[in-house]
Formats: C-alpha cells, structure tokens, sequence
C-alpha cells in the first residue's frame, strides 16, 4: 500500500490533473480562482447541514461539467475521507447530548456525530470544487492569475520555480532510489533504512543546490534580471460574467439558507 | 498533520491566517530575487520528501522535514511552505483552503523556532556534533508541530480536546525517525559539502 501510495505522489508533472477539454476551461483563471475562494468561505462558515450539502452537490454538478477523471478525483477524496472517518469516530464520544449508544460506559451522542459528518461534507465540498475549477489549469497558469489578482511578486515568482522544479528534483529522487533498488535495498523499520534515507535526502539536497547554481548562473547569462514577465493578457469575457454571476447568486442563496427562519 | 477545512473555528482561522501572513511577509523581505531559484529547488526537496512513505510495523508515516528545511532557509520557510502547502491542496488535496494558515503556521513556524536554536550546533566543526544537533532540531520541529496542531484543535471546541490530547503521542513515531534520518543527512552533507550549511542560510 504504501508503495503504491508513494509512486502514484511522486510523479508530479507540474501539470494540470488529466481531464477532457470542457466549457470550464474556457473560463478565465483569476474568476475560477476567486470563486473557489468565496465558496470555501460561505461553505466553511455555513452551520447547517442544508446550505453544505447544496454546495456538495453544486460541487458534484462542477466536477461533472469539468470532465475530471472521476476514479483518479475519487482516490484523492478518499485519502482524505479516512482521515474524516476517524474523526467520526472520536467526535461522537466527546461531544456531549442525546445519546445515541453507549459503549464501555461511553456515550455516543447525536450531535457529536451530526458535527462530524457536517465537517466531512464542508470538507469534500471544498475539495471537490477546487479540483473542478482549479486544479483543472495548468500550475503556470495558476501563478500568471495569482499575479494578476496582486499576490506578491516574489511569491509567484517562488510557485513558479517550484512547479517547474518539481518535476526534474522527483526524477532525480527516482533515480537515486532506483540505484538503492538495484543494490537490493528494501524499506524496513530498522535503523539502516533510516540511515539510508537520511544520506539520500542529504545527496537529493546537495545535487539540487548545486543545480540551482547552475540554473540561476544559466539564466543570468541569458540576461534574467530576476523576474519574469507576464506576458499573457487576461480578459474578461461575457462567458465569465455569465459563470460568476451564476456561482454568486448560488453564493448568496447559500448564504440565505443559513439565515434562521427566512423560509419560514 | 494537516488539518482539513471545516473542523476549525473562526477565531482559530483568522488568527492562523493572520501569523501566518505576518511569517511570509518577513520571510519574503529576507529573500532577493538573487535566493529565488534556490529557494525555489530546496522547497522542491521537502515537496518531494514529504512523499517518501517509510514503513512503520504494519502502517508508514511519511517524512516532513520541516527542522532541517529551517535550520537552512530561516524564515524564508514561511513563503517556502505556503507554496507547497498551497499545491499540496489544489493537486493532491490534502488539508484544505481555508486552514491553509493555520497549517502553514503549524509546520513553518517550528522550523523557524528551530532555525534559532541549532543556528550554532549544526555549524560545529565536528560532523557528529552537527548531526546531533540536525536530530535534536528534526525531531523538536515535529514536536512542536504536533503540541502546535494539538492546540489549534483544544482552542476549536470542547470536543476536540480528546483529539488534541491524542496528536502528541501519534508523533512520537514520526519524531524518532526524523530525528534519525535528520542525523544521517546533516552527517552525510557535513562531510560532503560542508560550505553548504553556512552559504545556504542567509
């Protein structure tokens, strides 16, 4: 398991997740940023289970339209959700109210349980619609919106390097594993494998420093001045007034259904 | 380790947000342009190690790294690790948006408070001095970071409080081996590259 785990994570290609082209990737990367970013806020701070679970589906509904691989999109929820499946566990017994069983002379209690699934849900409402509408863009692309939305230069400039770099450093730790593989190491829980790992990540991390020299000394002989350009203009286009203007009234229908009484 | 979005409450949010904020602002005024691509490949490093799953019994834990990442980077780790954080939840999703503060407060600011107290112990000339001093500051940073993650679940709610008491002991695994992996690294670039640790901090 836990190899698998580690070979599926590694192969990071800096690229966006696979899916088929779809209406969403017409629509400009700084709107699909920002309306991921006010859905998290309103589902997040929402406290009823009416407002979160419309957000679910919505999320389902854009995850559908995105044409996101559904299997790979449903491995990463599922690594989360067992981690929510413990806090399912564990909240149900520290959360004091109407007792659903008792076990041990421990009280479960329904709210506790109420207040688990309603994390579980904000969660993968959140998860889901950040897949659909950003991870669908390239991570460049991701950087060049950022920048344009005024987030700090230098940490653009930083994401930029480091989707780029991601690749070429978790091919050299490939092929320093590979080369352990071949001499017939095996990960154990033992001291030796920790001494190995410890050498390979101090190797991993001199060869990258030493190749960030050669980069940065690389790229200032190409005349880098320390920044780059964007030169992608970004506009917005009726596609995206008619995509956010939708999401906020969806936005703000959530925000209503919290408010106590208001369909009463 | 990484908290997921939901569970926290709104005060705990902000706050994290907040320090978090204030962390990378200081970080990206100690970094030039000139550190970017360095900062950028040595990032990578602890991106990709945060991959390597090493087994544990029947179960793995996978490494963080986050004390030797600021015994070298310093406050630099503050942007360093938003960045990582912030790719880890878009591609992998793990953890979560909002608490994209309180997670990158948790992990960076112990490798800051660890950058500060082996400043002088991983710079010894002996390279076993300077090792165990790597492993005092990569098994301290998870440490911190658990007691970190444990607090910012007690200050959520009353029913957390069973589940922050529970993160410190699930760490101690986790801490052992770092700080074991932490030494043999600090040892193995102590004896290969020693001018490393003194260049690549400032």
């Amino acid at each position: 398991m836990s190899q698998s785990l580690e070979h599926s994570l590694t192969s990071w290609s800096g690229q966006a997740l696979k899916h088929q082209a779809s209406w969403i990737d017409d629509i400009d990367a700084r709107v699909r940023v920002v309306c991921s970013a006010l859905f998290a806020l309103v589902v997040v701070s929402s406290h009823s289970f009416a407002p979160t679970l419309l957000g679910l589906f919505c999320a389902f509904l854009l995850v559908k339209a995105s044409k996101l691989n559904i299997k790979r999109t449903l491995r990463r929820v599922v690594a989360m959700d067992l981690f929510m499946l413990t806090l399912i566990c564990i909240l149900p017994f520290t959360t004091p109210g109407d007792a659903m069983f008792t076990v041990f002379g421990l009280t479960a209690s329904w709210q506790g349980l109420l207040h688990a699934l309603l994390i579980t849900v904000k969660a993968n409402a959140v998860l889901l619609v950040l897949f659909s509408l950003v991870a669908t863009m390239s991570a460049s692309t991701l950087g060049h919106a950022l920048a344009h939305l005024k987030v700090p230069d230098k940490l653009v400039h930083l994401m930029l390097f480091m989707v780029r770099y991601l690749d070429v450093i978790s091919q050299e730790y490939k092929k320093m594993r590979r080369a352990m593989q071949a001499r017939a190491f095996v990960l154990r829980t033992n001291l030796h494998t920790w001494k190995s790992i410890g050498y390979l990540f101090g190797m991993l991390l001199i060869r990258s420093v030493e190749r960030a020299e050669r980069i940065s000394d690389a790229m200032k002989c190409r005349g880098f001045c320390g920044r780059y350009y964007l030169n992608d203009e970004m506009k917005i286009r009726s596609i995206d007034w008619i995509f956010s203007i939708v999401f906020i009234s969806f936005l703000i229908l959530l925000i209503g259904l919290n408010i106590d009484g208001l369909f009463k | 380790m990484h908290i997921v979005d939901g569970a926290l409450s709104s005060p705990v949010l902000i706050s994290g947000a907040v320090l978090s904020a204030i962390g990378v602002f200081i970080g990206l005024k100690k970094m030039d342009y000139d550190h970017l691509p360095l900062v950028g490949v040595l990032a990578s490093v602890f991106f990709i190690a945060s991959y390597i799953h090493l087994p544990l019994g029947f179960s793995s834990v996978h490494l963080i790294m986050n004390g030797l990442l600021g015994i070298i980077l310093g406050w630099v780790a503050f942007p360093a690790l938003l960045v990582a954080l912030l790719l880890q939840v878009i591609f992998f999703g793990f953890g979560g948006l909002l608490v994209l503060g309180v997670n990158t407060l948790n992990i960076a600011l112990p490798a800051v408070l660890i950058y500060y107290i082996c400043y002088k112990g991983v710079r010894h000339e002996s390279p076993k001095v300077a090792a165990t001093w790597g492993a005092v500051g990569g098994a301290g940073a998870i440490f911190i970071t658990a007691l970190m993650v444990a607090f910012s679940l007690a200050l959520s709610g009353e029913s957390f409080v069973l589940a922050a008491k529970a993160v410190v002991p699930a760490h101690i695994p986790i801490m052992v081996i770092e700080g074991f992996v932490s030494y043999a690294a600090v040892y193995l670039i102590h004896t290969v590259k020693p001018e490393f640790i003194s260049k690549g901090s400032n």
